[in-house]
Formats: structure tokens, sequence, C-alpha cells
């Protein structure tokens, strides 16, 4: 008999997330839940405020994945996943991972509040944004987490978003809370060590995974993994970790950084941009590429 | 145990003595004492809870929601702005079938800043499918907290429960605090049957269509249509084990009267003392105190104040285009009686100033010299 030649597998194959959920094609969100599951398994309970997977999961009374749900208010992802984490506590099932799992606009906008209260108490949960960089939800309105130069419905091509995306990291970071990873959906086994690595900590921990969407990019669905990886390489999207607020690691050199004009050029958001808004958004990536390795001691 | 304390530690000891397993709090006056008091009660492990010191009242109340879904058994309470920024949880909270219950400690709204009481705090939120108790005494703060649980837990519908800021929140009485093996006999655990538990993965409040969401209000209202029985029936075996009234609504010598107050909160205890000066006066006066108003106890309104000559109602609250609140729902409950007193409707009291016997006797003074009522709102104290 001849041993058949097998492909090794980097991801656990058992899913927690089935078919038949509602997301758009090439939802880089549907990818990073899909990682994120494989790596914290069953007993976990997800805390979903208003957002895409607020849909994606299912209507009432279905739900496409195989652990609990609370569906909260669109404020209060992180005050909702304390307050789980404080009920089962309290009824005696400790050995639980809560997550609240938000959308860039319910983390960087409005439910910054209950963030920043949640990671300053330190409670003991998991907080997952997956960012598609505006209010993709609603229609594709921009957020504080919508880059410089881009389209969306309220930041039309004559009027386009001028301030530059809000750096949540570094705003978790100064909570100090014991573990911050940024992750993208381009690097799954990245992701998902990030993730086994984050449930083994107590504390609150902080997720930023890259998760690009081709209804509001403008983009091609079978781009949006390529798109991911392209962010990563290009430095726009570094993947790292920072322990305890201060200890910053680079997980991936960029040897060759490559510029982020074909990053743009896949994109119909961009468009719009001249050469001097381009090169403005390639000193910005570079600006804050630099800081980075200045703060990872890889200069 | 008996013991001289304020109407907001009688909050703090029915949390403790119901054995609350999570309190998440933010301060505002005049609540901060509540929180002040179950926070020590935590640290020094007299009360078995986590507390999750929040940075808003928003995040309190999901914070409830959240520990109510996982099985706990949760308190909070809150006053005024506070109760205004939970308005949207307020709607979370019964529309999930949470049973958490909330002091609220009736404060006048802003602008103008004002830490004085009126209810339209409270008022403004009796659409969000909350029970509300209206309470008139420290004593009453304290059983009605452990009651609210006991009703909230068996039909999964949070409860509010309300006092009037300092006239109630900040004033001291004798106030006799049970046993807790005496409460643990009365108020069992709380054990929904659906909870978040990934021993049995479900979906809590998600996207629901219209094929669904109709009826998830309709069952809502029917559960809250049982509350009235369910209420008088848990007052009753309260009162059977404690000797103290309970239940709906109070009636102070009401029968045969031919002037009725309606009143609600401290003002009620108040008014008993006017019904009693009045009655040595000749004026045959009663009250009747609404302890309960929702579900509004149309029944018992309806029993008592149906067979009053004149009803004159006392609102320390309005509803800015219309009249006092407990004005329009007395007449509400009496229109489809088979009788019909005059209902006289009277605002007295915002902004905490105080409604004295004075007032009263002002009330009982137009009330009886006018035939049926000309003005829906009649002023009382105010300075024109």
């Amino acid at each position: 008999m001849t041993k058949t030649k097998t492909m090794k597998l980097t991801l656990p194959q058992d899913e927690l997330m089935s078919c038949g959920h509602l997301a758009c094609q090439g939802c880089g969100a549907t990818l990073a839940m899909r990682y994120m599951l494989k790596a914290l398994g069953q007993k976990t309970v997800l805390c979903i405020p208003a957002c895409c997977w607020a849909v994606i999961d299912g209507a009432y009374p279905h739900s496409s994945l195989d652990v609990p749900i609370y569906h909260c208010a669109f404020e209060t992802a992180a005050s909702t996943a304390s307050g789980v984490k404080a009920g089962l506590d309290m009824v005696g099932e400790t050995d639980v991972t809560v997550v609240a799992w938000a959308g860039d606009g319910g983390t960087f906008d409005i439910g910054l509040q209950a963030l920043s209260g949640t990671a300053e108490r330190n409670d003991d949960v998991i907080y997952v944004c997956y960012d598609n960089e505006a209010y993709m939800n609603t229609g594709i309105q921009r957020s504080s987490a919508t880059p410089y130069g881009a389209w969306t419905t309220t930041t039309p091509v004559k009027h386009f978003k001028t301030r530059p995306k809000k750096d949540i990291v570094a705003i978790m970071a100064a909570h100090r809370i014991p573990y911050i990873a940024t992750a993208s959906v381009s690097h799954p086994e990245d992701f998902y060590k990030k993730m086994i690595k984050a449930r083994d900590i107590k504390g609150t921990r902080f997720f930023h995974v890259f998760a690009p969407c081709p209804t509001g990019w403008k983009s091609r669905p079978e781009d949006s993994v390529k798109l991911a990886r392209m962010a990563v390489q290009n430095g726009l999207f570094p993947l790292y970790e920072i322990t305890d607020g201060e200890n910053w690691t680079l997980n991936l050199k960029l040897k060759d950084k490559k510029p982020i004009i074909d990053y743009i050029r896949l994109q119909g958001r961009f468009r719009h941009l001249g050469e001097t808004e381009l090169q403005a958004m390639q000193d910005e990536v570079d600006r804050k590429w630099n800081k980075l390795l200045k703060n990872c001691g890889a200069t | 145990m008996r013991k001289v304390i304020m109407g907001n530690h009688a909050l703090s000891y029915g949390a403790l003595l119901a054995r609350s397993q999570v309190i998440a709090a933010y301060p505002i006056t005049p609540q901060t004492q509540v929180v002040e008091l179950l926070s020590e009660m935590c640290a020094d492990k007299r009360l078995d809870a986590k507390f999750i010191k929040v940075e808003s009242e928003h995040s309190a109340m999901a914070a409830c929601i959240a520990a109510s879904a996982a099985g706990a058994r949760t308190f909070t309470a809150t006053s005024a702005q506070g109760l205004a920024l939970m308005h949207e949880l307020l709607h979370w909270a019964s529309g999930g079938r949470h049973p958490v219950v909330m002091g609220n400690i009736n404060r006048s709204m802003a602008p103008g800043w004002s830490i004085w009481t009126d209810q339209n705090d409270s008022l403004s939120q009796r659409d969000t499918g909350w029970m509300q108790y209206y309470c008139s005494s420290n004593q009453e703060v304290l059983d009605t907290v452990i009651q609210a649980f006991k009703v909230s837990e068996q039909l999964l519908i949070p409860s509010m429960i309300l006092l009037d800021a300092f006239a109630l929140s900040h004033t001291y009485e004798v106030v006799d605090i049970p046993e807790q093996k005496e409460i643990d006999a009365y108020l069992p655990p709380f054990k929904p049957q659906i909870r978040l538990t990934p021993s049995e993965p479900r979906a809590f409040g998600g996207l629901t269509s219209s094929e669904h969401y109709f009826e998830l209000r309709y069952k809502l209202q029917k559960d809250m249509e049982m509350a009235p029985a369910l209420i008088e029936e848990t007052g009753a075996a309260w009162e059977k084990k404690f000797g103290r009234w309970m239940g709906l609504v109070e009636d102070y010598k009401c029968a045969g009267a031919d002037l009725v107050f309606v009143t609600s909160g401290t003002a009620g205890y108040t008014a008993r003392v006017a019904v009693d000066e009045l009655r040595k006066e000749g004026i045959k006066a009663g009250n009747i105190r609404v302890k309960v108003f929702r579900p509004f106890p149309f029944e018992r309104i309806r029993e008592i104040a149906g067979k009053a000559a004149k009803v004159a109602v006392v609102d320390r609250n309005m509803s800015y285009g219309c009249h006092g609140i407990f004005h329009q729902e007395v007449k509400s409950a009496l229109y489809s009686g088979d009788v019909h007193p005059p209902v006289f409707g009277f605002v007295a009291g915002l902004g905490g100033r105080d409604i004295t016997l004075d007032s009263f006797r002002e009330i009982a003074a137009h009330t009886l010299s006018h035939k049926r009522p000309e003005d829906d709102i009649v002023w009382i104290g105010v300075k024109k």
C-alpha cells in the first residue's frame, strides 16, 4: 500500500461556525470569527453589539455559531462582557472565556467609554474589534477607524475623510492591560496562536483584527485575503503584540516593505485620490511604521 | 433586628438580604449611600457578590442585564440623569426578560440642576416595561426590595423601587431588618430555566423579524397583566410572616368618603395626617396611596376611588402639554368603570418643594368648593 501524502494542517479542523450565515461574499469579519472560535473552543460566550455580526449570525430563532451569544446594545459590548463574566463566576461557571466581539464603530466610537471602563478595571474578558474601517452594517458611513482619504457615504469624494484613523491600540496600551494584539485574516496561524495565548491570560485582553469589507471598500470579494495580506506587508496594518502596556513585540518583520499603492489601487474607495493625497497616505504609513519599530526596539 | 437607618441604606439592606449576586453601579446624588454601603458589605464579605464599579449608569444596567442573563441575581441603584442615561437599557432588560431590581431615588431632571425630589425621572420610564413601586417609608423600601425580586423572578420582568430624594432617601427611621434565614425561607435562589451557558448554546436577543417580534411583546404584556395578583399574593404572604402590609394600593379611610386624595411616595404619608386632621373638622376625607404604578392597579382604583364623591389626584410630576401623570391614569381607570366621580388634578412639590399639611388643606378646599373640575391642572404652591 502506498502512503498517501497529506497536507499538514496549521489550524484545527473543528468548526464552531456553520454555513448558512448571512455575511456578504468575501467578508473578512466572518473569517476572523471562524479562526477565533477554533482557538477558544466551545467554552466561550460571545457578547455582540450592533455591528455586521449582529446580522451575520442569523435571525431569531437561528444562529450560525455553536456557542452562546448575547446580542447587546451598541455601546455595551465591553460592559456586557464584564457582566456576563461576573454572572457566570457567581453561578460557578468560572472556566468560560467571555468575549466581546464588536466592529470598529462599536469599539473606536460609541463603545469606547465602556471599553475603557472594562480595561481600567482589568475585567477578565477578551475584547475583539474586527475592523472593516467604517459603519458597514448601516451601509458604509465613516467611523473614526476610517482611514484618511477614504470615500464613505458620509465622506463623499468631494469631502473625503481628512483626519487619520484613531490609534485604538495606543489608547488600549495606555490602559496597561495585560495583553494586546493585532491580527489579520490573511495570517490565521498568527491570529490563532495569539488567541491561544490570550485565552490563558487573566484580565482584559484586546485584539485589533483587520477585516476587509468588499462591499464598503469597493473591492472584489476574492481579493479580501489578498488585501489583508498586502496591508500587513506594506506596513499599513503591522502584526504586533503589547504586554502590560509597554512591552511591544513585532511579530512580522518586513525586510522589503512594499509601497501602499498596489493596495490602494485594488479598492474603489480611494479612486478619487490624486498624487498628493496618496503621498500623504504613504508618509503616514511610514511615520507610524517607524514609530512602531522604535516601540518594539527594532530600529 | 431593629435599627435606625436612612432610606438609601434600607435599599442596601434589602439587596443584602435578597442575596444579590452581582451589583453594578455608578454614584449619583442622592443615591450614593446605597452603593457605598453595598460596596462595604461586599468588601467585608457580609454579601457574597461581585461588585462591578462601572464608569457610567449605561454600563451599570448593561452589566446587570448581562449578569442576569448568565443566571445571577442582580441589583443596582441610580437617580434622575443616571436613570435617563440608562433609558435604552431599561428596554433591553424588559425586552430580554431579565429580572433586574433597581432602586431609583426620585430626583428632578436638569436643567436647572436640582438634586431634590419629583417623579419625572421614573415616570419618563413608564413605558419601558418595568414594574414600578413608589415607597413611603424606609421599612417599606427594605420590604419591597425582597418582594420585588420574588415577583420579578417569577414573571421575568424587571422592577424599579422609588424613593423621594431626601424626603425618604436621607431620612432616618426605625427599620426592622429581618433575619437572613427568614428571608431565605421567603425568597428562593434565582434559577432561570434558560440562561447563557456553553453547555446549552443559544443566541439571546438577536435579529427578530416581524414574524416573531409582535408575539414577544404580546407575551410581555400578558405576563405584566399577571403581576397585580402576584404582587398582592406575595404581599399577603409577607404580611402573614412579618405583620406589615404590602400590596398595590393603600386604602386609608376611603370607605364612605366625600373626598379621596390619590397620592404616591412620601406625600402619601402626609396625606394620611391630612385625612385625620380634616376628619376632626368634620370633612369625610380618605387617601389612596398608589404603591405600584406599573402595572397600574386599574381594578383597585375603580373599587376604591369609584365609590368616592370626589377624587383629588396629587401629582409630584408633570407630562408637559398634558396633565399630571397619575391624574391621567386615574381618570383612565375610572372611565371604564360604572361610576364616574369628578377627578381633580393637582400638581405640587416639583423640584423638592415641600408638600405639607397646608397643601392638602388647600387641595381639599378647592375640591370641595367646586362641583366639577374647571381646569385639568391646579398648581399648588407655585409662585405666580
